[in-house]
């Protein structure tokens, strides 16, 4: 019998090519889209609908089933979802951070529950249509890699998959490039080839943080309070801190500027904001809940990514103070390291992920 | 491996008795029941004999069967004419917590207020709930008579009794019961019954509606003078066929389905009990069509036990099938407090004609093996 794989599918043209691929070379997919709720993007399109069989991306995969000939269903999230990604990045705001929820989403929802849900239904695993490369090593261990693809690589959001769960991952995008992804999708007629791509956070329509921070948790934002350069003069007022994010420029509403965020102190209720450009550049991090995919601690000398689509610096790590926290010292300063987003730690040739963690402080 | 169909309270395959009567009226009788012509004589022939086999079906007189699009409609046709028939500005509708949607749905959607009954852990509504519930301002009771889930079937003789005391219009979305229970309608004080016929072996797409002679109902549509001005529109003439050729198949082989499908059922409880520990059948077992079982597993999911049992070519439903686009935990089993662990939980299978005893062999031989790798795999 012939290998059977569980796809998370979208509905985008990654997700239908990644299972298309598995399909055309013999394998028996069996399609799955997440119903994520309320959150996810594409019910604010219709209010208050009931929704029978309805989701319109859901849909779109169930079209590229059909087209390739494996069974396509719909698996109900919707409290996983609120539970695991939505409700952590309100209290991540709510603690002036700013978090990734797709890193949440993957670890809990398809690392985690799909793949589960993978081995009740006697698959051989999860396959995603995410850019990233699983390749055993020479010592037989298998590790997680960059895309080939580097411009639409994704190990910065994955970077925290348990080593063990490796093994049963596929990402049969992870060797093509985007142009090749939906030449494929055009080649093989897929409904979704020429869908546009999808950006941003599914539950964050616009990329407006503050407006969804405001819907999914009213009145969080409700309290005003100081704007303060790092003198603690009073510039101005912000509306909440929630939803500032360290580095940020626009929408402060201060004259004489530019300025940025440059803390968001939350237990004073303010904001700390700096002209100084060069202060916000920072060599030091401290990392915490640290998971690594090779042993422990990397020793030698890594390349460390604190933003997507940032490029990698030299840096040495160190244990730190807690358990699993780590000291990272960047051979060169990075722009604005933002407490909640990720530093992820790749080898010095800046091909495979080793581990990671999530940035506490910077200074 | 042949795949297995255990969700006939879904749907059912076509009777060939259904097939070939609507293939012959597809292929020989185009006309339309409204024109006066030979043509059109044909196919009100063919009405008036699918009329007679439901009519037969349900223990009751031809002219008290309406046809329509589905069971939906007929619910909506009942539910909104008693709405509009409310004196202003009071008037409430009865009706209980384990409905169909196309009853709960529409209710929401109406301007009359509703009073949902609650039904006891077995499922069933006690008349005396219903006699407490019953007032001056009552429109309609509208109460189904098997439940699609569970296969619970209310005491409708009772409750519809409870009605004419009161003389309240009475309602009953018998959808399940036909062609699986003896209805007789005529001998029972229910005004309005609903019907598909895809339940039984008929076509998708057909429906009909019980109105006993003489209560008074305003229709949906409007435009023409079909099925008594109550259903206007041209009628589905080979639906209607293949409705009535179902019908007919179903009155001369119920008498020995229903034993020899409970008889299957209760072997494939009994060996599911036996099999597979932390399970339990959800509703009556003594008030229950017999071919259906509702039953919760223990620590597992019973969207993904739908999924895993589809993958070994098992069909079962989860819930409603209806809900099975983005399931949510049943309403019937929450209202019958069942706790929601074990909602979640839920599958039902639903034998049916085509049933045999080699398939709930396989299916007593698959369903412990996915029980279990389910329950490994920690599934949510």
């Amino acid at each position: 019998m012939n290998e059977r794989w569980l796809v998370a599918m979208s509905g985008g043209v990654d997700s239908s090519v990644a299972a298309a691929l598995l399909a055309r070379s013999g394998a028996e997919v069996l399609g799955v889209t997440m119903d994520l709720g309320e959150g996810s993007s594409k019910d604010h399109a219709v209010p208050g609908s009931k929704k029978c069989c309805g989701l319109p991306d859901a849909e779109d995969a169930a079209a590229v089933a059909r087209r390739m000939g494996f069974r396509h269903y719909v698996a109900n999230y919707r409290r996983a979802f609120d539970q695991a990604v939505v409700q952590p990045f309100v209290e991540a705001y709510a603690a002036g951070e700013t978090p990734i929820p797709c890193s949440a989403c993957n670890r809990v929802l398809k690392f985690d529950h799909l793949l589960r849900r993978a081995r009740a239904l006697g698959a051989r695993g999860v396959a995603t249509g995410h850019y990233a490369r699983i390749v055993r090593d020479a010592e037989g261990r298998l590790g997680l890699y960059r895309a080939r693809d580097r411009l639409k690589d994704q190990t910065y959001f994955i970077f925290d998959i348990p080593a063990r769960n490796l093994e049963e991952l596929s990402f049969p995008l992870g060797d093509l490039h985007k142009e090749q992804v939906r030449e494929v999708a055009r080649e093989l007629e897929l409904p979704t080839a020429d869908k546009p791509e999808s950006q941003g956070i599914c539950f964050v329509p616009d990329g407006d943080v503050r407006s969804a921070l405001e819907r999914l948790r009213p009145g969080l934002r409700a309290s005003a309070g100081e704007i303060v350069d790092p003198l603690g003069r009073v510039l101005g007022r912000h509306s909440g801190t929630a939803g500032y994010t360290v580095g940020q420029r626009k929408g402060l509403g201060l004259s004489g500027g530019p300025w940025y965020v440059r803390e968001i102190q939350t237990e004073r209720n303010r904001l700390v904001v700096s002209r100084d450009s060069a202060a916000l550049r920072l060599r030091r991090l401290r990392v915490r809940e640290t998971s690594w995919l090779v042993g422990g601690l990397p020793e030698d000398e890594v390349r460390v990514q604190v933003r997507h689509r940032q490029a990698p610096v030299r840096a040495r790590l160190r244990p730190g103070a807690h358990p699993g926290e780590i000291e990272v010292e960047l051979a060169e300063p990075v722009w604005a390291p933002s407490p909640g987003q990720a530093a992820v730690v790749y080898d010095a040739a800046d091909e495979r992920v080793l581990g990671g963690g999530w940035i506490a402080g910077a200074r | 491996m042949r795949p297995i169909y255990l969700d006939y309270n879904a749907t059912t395959p076509l009777h060939p008795a259904a097939v070939e009567a609507m293939t012959q009226v597809l292929k020989e009788c185009y006309g339309n029941p409204s024109s006066a012509h030979w043509a059109g004589a044909a196919a009100r022939d063919v009405l008036a004999r699918a009329r007679a086999q439901v009519a037969r079906l349900i223990g009751a007189e031809p002219e008290t069967v309406v046809f329509t699009s589905s069971a939906t409609e007929s619910n909506n046709i009942v539910l909104r004419s008693a709405a509009r028939a409310a004196p202003q500005p009071a008037g409430r509708i009865v009706t209980c917590a384990t409905e169909h949607p196309s009853v709960l749905e529409t209710l929401e959607d109406l301007d009359v207020e509703a009073d949902i009954l609650p039904v006891d852990g077995d499922g069933r509504l006690a008349p005396a709930t219903l006699a407490e519930a019953v007032g001056p301002e009552t429109l309609l009771v509208s109460v189904m008579w098997a439940n699609n889930e569970t296969g619970v079937v209310q005491p409708i003789a009772e409750l519809a009794s409870v009605a004419a005391y009161r003389g309240v219009p009475f309602h009953t979305d018998a959808v399940q019961a036909l062609g699986k229970l003896p209805l007789e309608l005529a001998g029972l004080p229910v005004d309005f019954a609903s019907f598909s016929a895809h339940k039984l072996g008929g076509p998708k797409g057909i429906g009909a509606l019980y109105v006993r002679d003489g209560t008074p109902l305003s229709p949906l549509l409007s435009g023409g003078g079909q099925e008594r001005r109550l259903r206007p529109g041209t009628e589905n003439v080979p639906g209607i066929a293949g409705f009535g050729a179902a019908c007919a198949a179903a009155e001369r082989e119920l008498p020995g389905r229903g034993e020899r499908l409970g008889g299957l059922a209760n072997q494939l409880w009994a060996g599911i009990r036996e099999k597979i520990p932390g399970v339990r059948l959800n509703g009556s077992l003594e008030h229950r069509l017999p071919h259906t079982l509702n039953l919760s597993f223990d620590a597992l999911d019973g969207e993904t036990l739908v999924m895993a049992l589809d993958a070994e070519g098992v069909a079962v439903a989860s819930g409603a099938a209806c809900h099975s686009g983005s399931t949510e935990p049943s309403h019937v089993l929450a209202a019958m407090g069942v706790p929601a662990e074990l909602g979640a939980g839920a599958i039902r299978l639903s034998l049916g004609a085509q049933t045999c005893a080699e398939e709930i062999g396989h299916a007593l031989e698959v369903l412990p093996r996915v029980v279990a790798r389910v329950r490994a795999a920690g599934a949510a």
